[in-house]
């Protein structure tokens, strides 16, 4: 339902416009707002590791795929109502998510998760903390005890909320974070000790749909295997990423 | 000209002032932002019309001398103003999405053996998916679009439907009396004399709801239209240099300052033309606005 037009569009619409067969094409829902897994681009397109990953899984899969946006907080009732086939949004494997949808194998290694705040001495165990609604580190930060959540919709916001003094931390994946602090020019850092939470990052499908997941399953083990997942990883999560 | 831009702003990590803001505001990103803003227009002049259908059967089902009818556009009108904009705009969506996949999938899949629910998911055959998955993205965007169009219509029609049942009982009672003595039917009289007299006791209520429907315009997104507001945010949040070539900081205020010059531009337009419509649509009539106007007509005749 929700729609950006991507990429080869004109190459897409011929060709699904030869397939009759229904399922020929994938619809990939992402949230285009968590830079560096997936966001706009200038062009207004979906970019990002998750694009190049997407494309090349389906590449291997030899499916036609789109690709579609959608906010965050409605992402998982989209696809299971059927709205599109699959999330590729840096959704982390949690058990939670697991009673509703079904993941292949992560395409991230657990990676870890960390705090950026405007001072680094920073008490983070009496703090005020923002995180994304609905994310594993919005329930990390519940289940610290004297941290308070701040919670925004959408990743952005979260930084926001520290730089304007709203909140006093945020919490995020590091390989989000890493970015932003860089390029405050010294404002921002990170404070405490990285927190390792989740399964890695996978993709997400409908129970009802286990053939697709298990083509993309075997998609992401061929690249494993070959090594390219790693070079994507190295390319847009950077050298410190933890790697397969 | 636009070859000329793009080979201008080609390395925009070189340019500055003007040049670099004329680059940066003809990113392909503006102009689907530029492009949310015919979205949003051509919202408003579809809707207007079809709300408006929708309140005057709701109206007229009020008023119905069948009790099912009445019962119906009473109920209507009732349950739809009771509900919260958002509950309503979230929840009704991707049931009325379902509810036509499923209408679909009886008709085209007599066989299918499987549930449409399994557990959390709705599962209909994939010929009776709307749009089709293979359909280009253009039809999703147009299906999307529609769905929002007929949430709106049926959530503001029911406003409509209020105002004009209100309007209907303010026309004079004598104007119909004078109508049966002439010996109208009752539908002639409630074409021919009701219902060219209710617009201007209905205008000022419905003026309202056009203010109301376009500020309501960035519920759009929560349907999934990319609507100005959605761009608006996307564009004027934070962006670093790993991410884009023109790398800025927090311009969302900016941008939403561009949205509510357009907003206070287009309301003050609307009201204009509302004005306009009053006026003429007085003319004429046994109230204190058409008696000022046949007043003053006298006078300078």
């Amino acid at each position: 339902m929700k729609n950006i037009l991507i990429g080869t569009a004109a190459l897409a619409m011929l060709a699904t416009a030869a397939l009759a067969e229904s399922h020929s094409v994938v619809r990939l829902g992402t949230e285009g707002a968590y830079p560096p897994y997936n966001f706009i681009n200038d062009a207004g397109e979906v970019d990002g590791f998750e694009r190049e990953l997407g494309d090349e899984l389906c590449k291997r899969a030899e499916l036609t795929c789109e690709w579609t946006t959608n906010d965050w907080d409605s992402i998982i009732p989209n696809l299971t109502s059927g709205n599109y086939d699959a999330i590729i949004a840096g959704m982390s494997i949690t058990d939670e998510r697991k009673d509703v949808i079904d993941f292949t194998q992560n395409y991230t290694p657990p990676s870890p998760s960390a705090f950026a705040a405007m001072s680094a001495d920073l008490d983070l165990e009496s703090a005020v903390i923002s995180a994304q609604t609905g994310t594993i580190q919005a329930a990390h930060v519940t289940s610290m005890g004297g941290a308070t959540l701040l919670e925004f919709a959408n990743p952005d916001e979260t930084i926001a909320a520290v730089k304007n003094g709203e909140a006093d931390a945020v919490m995020a994946d590091k390989d989000f974070l890493i970015p932003v602090v860089e390029e405050s020019g010294g404002d921002m850092s990170f404070v405490g000790e990285d927190v390792a939470l989740g399964g890695g990052i996978g993709m997400g499908f409908r129970k009802s749909d286990p053939e697709l997941r298990e083509k993309f399953d075997t998609a992401i083990q061929s690249m494993k295997d070959d090594g390219t997942l790693n070079a994507l990883i190295v390319k847009h999560l950077g050298e410190d990423s933890p790697k397969f | 000209m636009e070859a000329a831009i793009l080979t201008a702003c080609a390395d925009p990590s070189t340019l500055s002032g003007l040049s670099w803001l004329v680059c940066y505001l003809t990113t392909g990103k503006h102009m689907a932002f530029y492009g949310s803003f015919g979205t949003v227009l051509l919202l408003l002049a579809v809707t207007a019309p079809v709300a408006l259908g929708f309140g005057f059967a709701a109206a007229m089902a009020a008023r119905s001398r069948i009790w099912p009818l009445s019962w119906f556009g009473r109920g209507y009108i009732a349950i739809v103003r009771g509900v919260p904009d958002i509950a309503f705009f979230l929840f009704f969506v991707i049931a009325l999405d379902q509810f036509f996949e499923w209408l679909r999938h009886e008709v085209k899949c007599p066989d299918w053996d499987q549930p449409v629910w399994q557990g959390n998911d709705f599962v209909v055959c994939s010929a009776a998916k709307l749009p089709l998955n293979n359909s280009a993205q253009w039809v999703h965007e147009a299906y999307g679009f529609s769905l929002a169009v007929i949430t709106f219509a049926i959530v503001f029609g029911a406003f409509a439907a209020n105002v004009l049942y209100g309007a209907m009982r303010a026309v004079p009672r004598a104007q119909l009396e004078t109508a049966e003595a002439y010996g109208m039917t009752q539908r002639q009289t409630f074409w021919r004399i009701l219902v060219p007299q209710m617009w201007v006791y209905a205008l000022p209520g419905l003026s309202n709801l056009w203010m109301v429907l376009i500020k309501a315009t960035p519920l759009l997104f929560l349907l999934g239209v990319e609507d100005i507001v959605y761009w608006a945010r996307e564009l004027g949040g934070s962006k670093t240099a790993k991410f884009t070539d023109y790398p800025h900081g927090d311009w969302r205020m900016w941008y939403f300052l561009a949205l509510l010059v357009f907003y206070l531009a287009f309301t003050w337009v609307s009201e204009k033309v509302l004005n306009r419509l009053m006026a003429r649509l007085t003319h004429g009539q046994a109230t204190v606005g058409g008696e000022a106007q046949r007043k003053t007509v006298g006078k300078a005749a």
